[in-house]
C-alpha cells in the first residue's frame, strides 16, 4: 500500500489548531451567554440580580425543568419525540397528591406508582410508534392530550394539597449551600445521563439508533427495542419530575405543569448547539435551562411582564434549531 | 462554453444530432468524440455496458454535466447553447424518463400527470372535470386502461411506467408547439418489468413514434433492442463504437461491439487456492425479492463474484442472505450450522458469521456525521466495555489502528465520516466488518464511487481477509472488478444462476458475455 496520495497534502496542511479553537467556541459558546446575561443583568439591577438568594431560588425552583429535559433528550436522542412528558409529569404528581394527600397511602407508594405510571405511558407510547408504525410526534400528541384528560378526571379539576411534609422537605426545604436538593437531584441525574450516553453500550447504540436507523439495524441492534426502552426512559424520569414537581408545591395542579413541554423542547435543542455540539446532551440541556431562566428571571426583575417567558422559550427554541442548522453546515464536507 | 463556433450547418434530417461530444471527470475521459443522432419519428437504441459513457452521455442531453468545449448539439434544427438548461431542453422538446420515474406514490395518476404544468402555470383555477377528460382521452388514444383517479401507489410497476412515459410525451407536446414531435429518452425503463408488461410498454412507445415522436431507448437488454428499435448506437469506454440498423444486426455482431474483443491486458488476481477443499458455506433454495431460486457453495478463504443485468437478481442476494432484506425461504450452513434464511434477522445473521456491507454507503452502511470511531467500534462495542464503562481511548486507539492499517486518509478517527472521500469512508467501513473476522463477508458494488487507488487497496484488504479464512461474496456490475478479485463468478438472469465462470474464463469480456447471453428468451437462445 504505497502512500503515494494527494490525500497527504491535505492531512499536512489541514489546520488543527483553527478547527479545535472554533470548535471551542461552539462547545463554550452557550455557557459564555449565560455568563453575558448573568452580566449585563447583574449591572443593571445588582441588588437584587447579582444575590444568592437570586440565584439559589433560580437554581432550586428549575430544577423540575432540568429533570424534564433530561427525560426529553432520551428519546430526541434515539430520533423519537416524545409530547407527552409534561403530561406524564403532571400526572405523575397529582397521583402522588391524590393517592398521599385524599387516599392517606403512605408517600413511598404513592411515588412508586406515579414512577410505574411513567413506565407505563412509556410502554403505550412505544407500542402504538413501534407496532402500528406511527410517527411518534402524532401518538405523543395524543397519549398526551388523553393523560391531561385523566389529570382533570382524577383531581375533579381541582388543585389538590396537602402532600406529605416528608416529600416537600426531602425536595425543597432542605438545603445544601443555600440550594434545594431538588437541585442537587437534577445534577446528579444529569450526570447519570451524561455517563450512560457516553461511556456505555446501549448509550452508544441509542444515539446510532438516532443517527441512522437503518445503519444501525443492518449492524445487528435490535432498534425495535432501543426505541422502546427510550420511551420507557423519558416515561419514567418525566414521572419522577413530576415527584419532585409534587414535593416542591406541596400540592399538584392539573394544569399549571403543563406549561414546561416548551421550555423543555427549547432546553433540548438549545443544549444541542453546545458542550456536544450537533448531539442531545444533558450538561449542554443544563446550561440551556439555566441561560434561558435567567434571562427571564433578569427581565422579570426589570420589571417587565410574564409574557417574557413566552418571548424567551419560543424564540429560544426557533434561534436553537436554526444554530444547530448552521453548526452542521459549517462541517468540513471533504478532506482529500 | 457553447460549442457555437463550431456549428455544423443546420441538419433537417434529425431530430437530435449531437456532434464531437466529450466529457472529462478529473483526468479520466469518460465521453471521448462522440456523434450520436436521432432521426425523426424512429426508435432509437442506446447500448452499453456500465462505464461505457451511456449515462454520461443522457446526463449531457439533460443538462446534468457541462461538456467539454467543443462540442455540439442540434435539437429540430436549432442548435442549443452547451450546456443545455433543464428548461431549454423542454423548450427544444427532449424529455426524459429515468429508471425511478419521479412520480409521486401517494397522489392521483391525474396530479402526477399534471405535476409539470402545475409547477408552471400561473393559472389560478383548475378545472379538475376537464383535466380528467383530457387524462381519459389520452389514455385512450394509447389504449391505456388508467383511471385518472387512482392513487399511484395501487398501480402495477408497469402501470407506472406507462404514466411516467405519458406524462414526459404530454410535457413535450404541450410546451413545445413550433418545433416536430418531441423525443423522448427512456433511460432503462425495463429491466424491472415482466415479459408481458414490456410488451405493453413497447406498444406505448409504438403509439408515441406513431403520433409523430422520436424516442432514444437506453437499455442493456439486446434482445428488446433489437426488438424495439430501428437504429441502435453503442458505446464502449466513452468512444462510439458504431451505429447499426438493429434489424439487420445479428445479435452476435451487437454483443461483440458492446462488449469489445481487446485482449486482456492485465490481471491481479491471486491464484484460486484449495479448489479440492470442501465447501465450508452452502446457500440452499435461496428466495426473496428479485431472487427466484439460488443455489451455490464457497470455500473458506474464496472470493466469489456475483454478475447479471440490472434487475436479474445478483445485487439481491447478498442483502438476503444478511437479513437486511426478509428472504422468503432458503438456508445457509456455515460450517455445519445450518440457519434457515426466512425471518432471518441482521442480527441473527451477525450471530452465525455473516457480514454485509451495503452499496448505500451513507444510508445504510455507515452514519456520515458521527465519528469514524464511533462508526469503526459499533459492531466490537462490548470488548471496549470496562469496570467504569466504555474506554473511549481505546475506541478512537483501535480506530486509528485499523485506519492506519487500511490507510485510511486522512487517519484522524474523530473525523465524521461525511469528511472522507468515499474510497476512505469504504475503507473504513471495511474494516469496521474485517475487525470482527467473519466467516462469510457479503459485499454490494464495494467500489462504487471509489477512486482507482483506493480500489486496489480495498482488492488488496480482501484478499488477506480471504487467505485469513474469510469467505467473500461480491455482488458487482464492474466485470473488471469481479475479474481482478473473484476466483469465480455466477452470473443471474431473473433471479436464477444461469452461468459459472471459473479460472480462465473469469475474464471481463466472458463476465460481460455471459451476462449479456444470459438475456436472451428461452425461444431464441437455440
Amino acid at each position: 500500500m504505497s502512500a503515494i496520495d494527494p490525500a497527504v497534502r491535505s492531512r499536512a496542511a489541514s489546520p488543527a489548531g483553527g478547527v479545535s479553537l472554533k470548535a471551542n467556541a461552539e462547545r463554550f459558546g452557550l455557557l459564555a451567554a449565560w455568563a453575558g446575561v448573568v452580566a449585563l443583568f447583574g449591572a443593571l439591577s445588582p441588588e437584587a440580580f447579582l444575590t444568592w438568594i437570586n440565584f439559589s431560588t433560580m437554581f432550586s425552583s428549575q430544577a423540575i425543568l432540568v429533570v424534564l429535559t433530561l427525560g426529553l433528550i432520551i428519546p430526541l436522542t434515539a430520533g423519537d419525540f416524545d409530547l407527552s412528558v409534561a403530561s406524564t409529569m403532571v400526572l405523575s404528581a397529582m397521583t402522588v397528591a391524590v393517592l398521599n394527600a385524599l387516599h392517606g397511602w403512605p408517600v413511598g407508594a404513592a411515588i412508586v406508582v406515579a414512577l410505574g405510571l411513567g413506565f407505563l405511558i412509556g410502554l403505550i407510547n412505544a407500542a402504538f410508534v413501534l407496532f402500528f408504525r406511527i410517527h411518534s410526534l402524532i401518538v405523543t400528541l395524543g397519549t398526551g392530550t388523553f393523560i391531561n384528560g385523566t389529570v382533570l378526571w382524577i383531581s375533579g379539576s381541582q388543585t389538590v394539597g396537602g402532600v406529605s411534609m416528608a416529600l416537600v422537605d426531602w425536595v425543597i426545604v432542605q438545603r445544601v449551600f443555600g440550594i434545594s436538593l431538588s437541585f442537587y437531584y437534577a445534577v446528579i441525574l444529569c450526570a447519570a445521563l451524561w455517563y450512560f450516553l457516553e461511556y456505555t453500550s446501549p448509550g452508544r447504540r441509542l444515539l446510532f439508533v438516532g443517527r441512522g436507523r437503518e445503519v444501525a439495524r443492518l449492524s445487528g441492534i435490535a432498534v425495535d427495542r432501543v426505541r422502546l426502552l427510550s420511551f420507557i426512559g423519558s416515561g419514567v424520569i418525566a414521572a419522577f419530575a413530576g415527584v419532585l414537581y409534587a414535593g416542591t408545591t406541596g400540592s399538584a395542579d392539573p394544569l399549571s405543569g403543563l406549561t414546561y413541554l416548551l421550555p423543555a423542547f427549547a432546553a433540548a435543542f438549545l443544549g444541542a448547539t453546545s458542550i456536544v455540539p450537533g448531539r442531545f446532551n444533558p450538561w449542554g440541556s443544563f446550561v440551556a435551562v439555566y441561560f434561558l431562566v435567567s434571562g427571564i428571571t433578569g427581565l422579570t426583575i426589570l420589571g417587565v411582564d410574564t409574557f417574557v417567558q413566552n418571548l424567551f422559550y419560543g424564540g429560544g427554541l426557533v434561534i436553537a434549531v436554526a444554530l444547530s442548522q448552521l453548526v452542521r453546515k459549517r462541517q468540513p464536507q471533504n478532506f482529500s | 462554453m457553447t460549442g457555437g463556433a463550431a456549428a455544423p450547418p443546420r441538419e433537417r434530417a434529425a431530430a437530435l444530432a449531437a456532434r464531437n461530444l466529450s466529457k472529462t471527470f478529473g483526468g479520466a475521459k469518460a465521453l471521448q468524440g462522440v456523434d450520436f443522432t436521432v432521426g425523426f419519428g424512429e426508435v432509437h437504441g442506446l447500448l452499453g455496458t456500465n462505464g461505457s459513457g451511456k449515462s454520461t452521455l443522457i446526463k449531457i442531453l439533460s443538462g446534468y454535466h457541462a461538456p467539454d468545449p467543443g462540442g455540439s448539439l442540434t435539437l429540430f434544427g436549432e442548435t442549443a447553447a452547451l450546456p443545455i438548461l433543464p428548461t431549454e431542453a423542454k423548450r427544444h422538446g427532449l424529455a426524459f424518463v429515468h429508471q425511478h420515474l419521479g412520480l409521486v406514490p401517494s397522489l392521483t395518476v391525474l396530479e402526477n400527470l399534471r405535476i409539470g404544468d402545475f409547477a408552471a402555470e400561473r393559472r389560478w383555477r383548475i378545472d379538475w372535470a376537464r383535466e380528467a377528460r383530457d387524462a381519459e382521452a389520452i389514455f385512450s388514444r394509447f389504449g391505456l386502461a388508467l383511471d385518472p383517479s387512482a392513487e399511484v401507489s395501487t398501480l402495477s410497476p408497469v402501470e407506472r411506467a406507462l404514466l411516467a412515459i405519458v406524462r414526459a410525451f404530454e410535457d413535450v407536446r404541450r410546451t413545445q408547439t413550433d418545433v416536430g414531435g418531441g423525443i423522448l429518452v427512456l433511460d432503462e425503463p425495463t429491466p424491472f418489468l415482466p415479459k408481458a408488461g414490456v410488451d405493453q410498454l413497447f406498444a406505448l412507445v409504438r403509439g408515441i413514434v406513431a403520433a409523430g415522436s422520436s424516442v432514444v431507448f437506453v437499455s442493456h437488454d439486446i434482445d428488446e433492442v433489437r426488438e424495439i428499435t430501428s437504429r441502435a448506437t453503442i458505446l464502449r469506454d466513452g468512444r462510439l463504437a458504431g451505429t447499426v440498423d438493429t434489424r439487420e444486426t445479428p445479435r452476435q455482431d451487437l454483443v461483440d461491439l458492446i462488449i469489445g474483443r481487446k485482449v486482456e491486458t492485465y490481471r491481479i488476481t491471486r491464484a484460486p487456492t484449495g479448489d479440492a477443499a470442501p465447501p465450508a458455506i452452502r446457500v440452499r433454495n435461496l428466495a426473496g425479492a428479485g431472487v427466484a431460486d439460488v443455489s451455490f457453495s464457497l470455500r473458506r478463504g474464496e472470493i466469489l463474484g456475483l454478475a447479471g443485468l440490472i434487475g436479474s437478481g445478483f445485487s439481491d442476494a447478498p442483502a438476503l442472505l444478511a437479513g437486511a432484506v426478509p428472504a422468503t425461504s432458503g438456508s445457509i450452513t456455515i460450517e455445519d450450522v445450518t440457519v434457515p434464511l426466512a425471518g432471518l434477522t441482521p442480527r441473527a445473521a451477525q450471530a452465525a458469521g455473516m457480514a454485509l456491507l451495503p452499496a448505500d454507503r451513507l444510508g445504510s452502511a455507515g452514519i456520515g456525521n458521527l465519528s469514524v470511531a464511533d462508526n469503526i467500534t459499533l459492531p466490537v462495542l462490548p470488548s471496549f466495555r470496562r469496570w467504569f464503562g466504555l474506554d473511549r481511548r481505546a475506541m478512537l486507539a483501535r480506530a486509528g489502528a485499523l485506519g492506519a492499517e487500511h490507510d485510511v486518509r486522512p487517519n484522524v478517527p474523530s473525523l465524521p465520516l461525511e469528511a472522507l472521500s468515499g474510497g476512505n469512508q469504504q475503507k473504513v467501513l471495511l474494516a469496521k466488518w474485517l475487525q470482527t473476522a467473519p466467516k462469510l463477508l457479503l459485499l454490494d458494488e464495494p467500489t462504487q464511487g471509489v477512486d482507482v487507488g483506493a480500489r486496489q487497496q480495498i482488492y488488496a484488504a480482501l484478499d488477506l481477509a480471504a487467505r485469513a479464512g474469510t469467505s467473500v461474496v461480491v455482488a458487482s456490475t464492474d466485470y473488471e472488478q469481479l475479474s481482478q478479485i473473484a476466483g469465480r463468478v455466477l452470473v443471474f438472469a431473473k433471479g436464477r444462476i444461469v452461468a459459472e465462470l471459473v479460472g480462465g474464463d473469469v475474464t471481463k469480456e466472458r463476465i460481460a458475455e455471459a451476462c449479456y447471453r444470459s438475456a436472451p428468451p428461452v425461444e431464441e437462445a437455440a
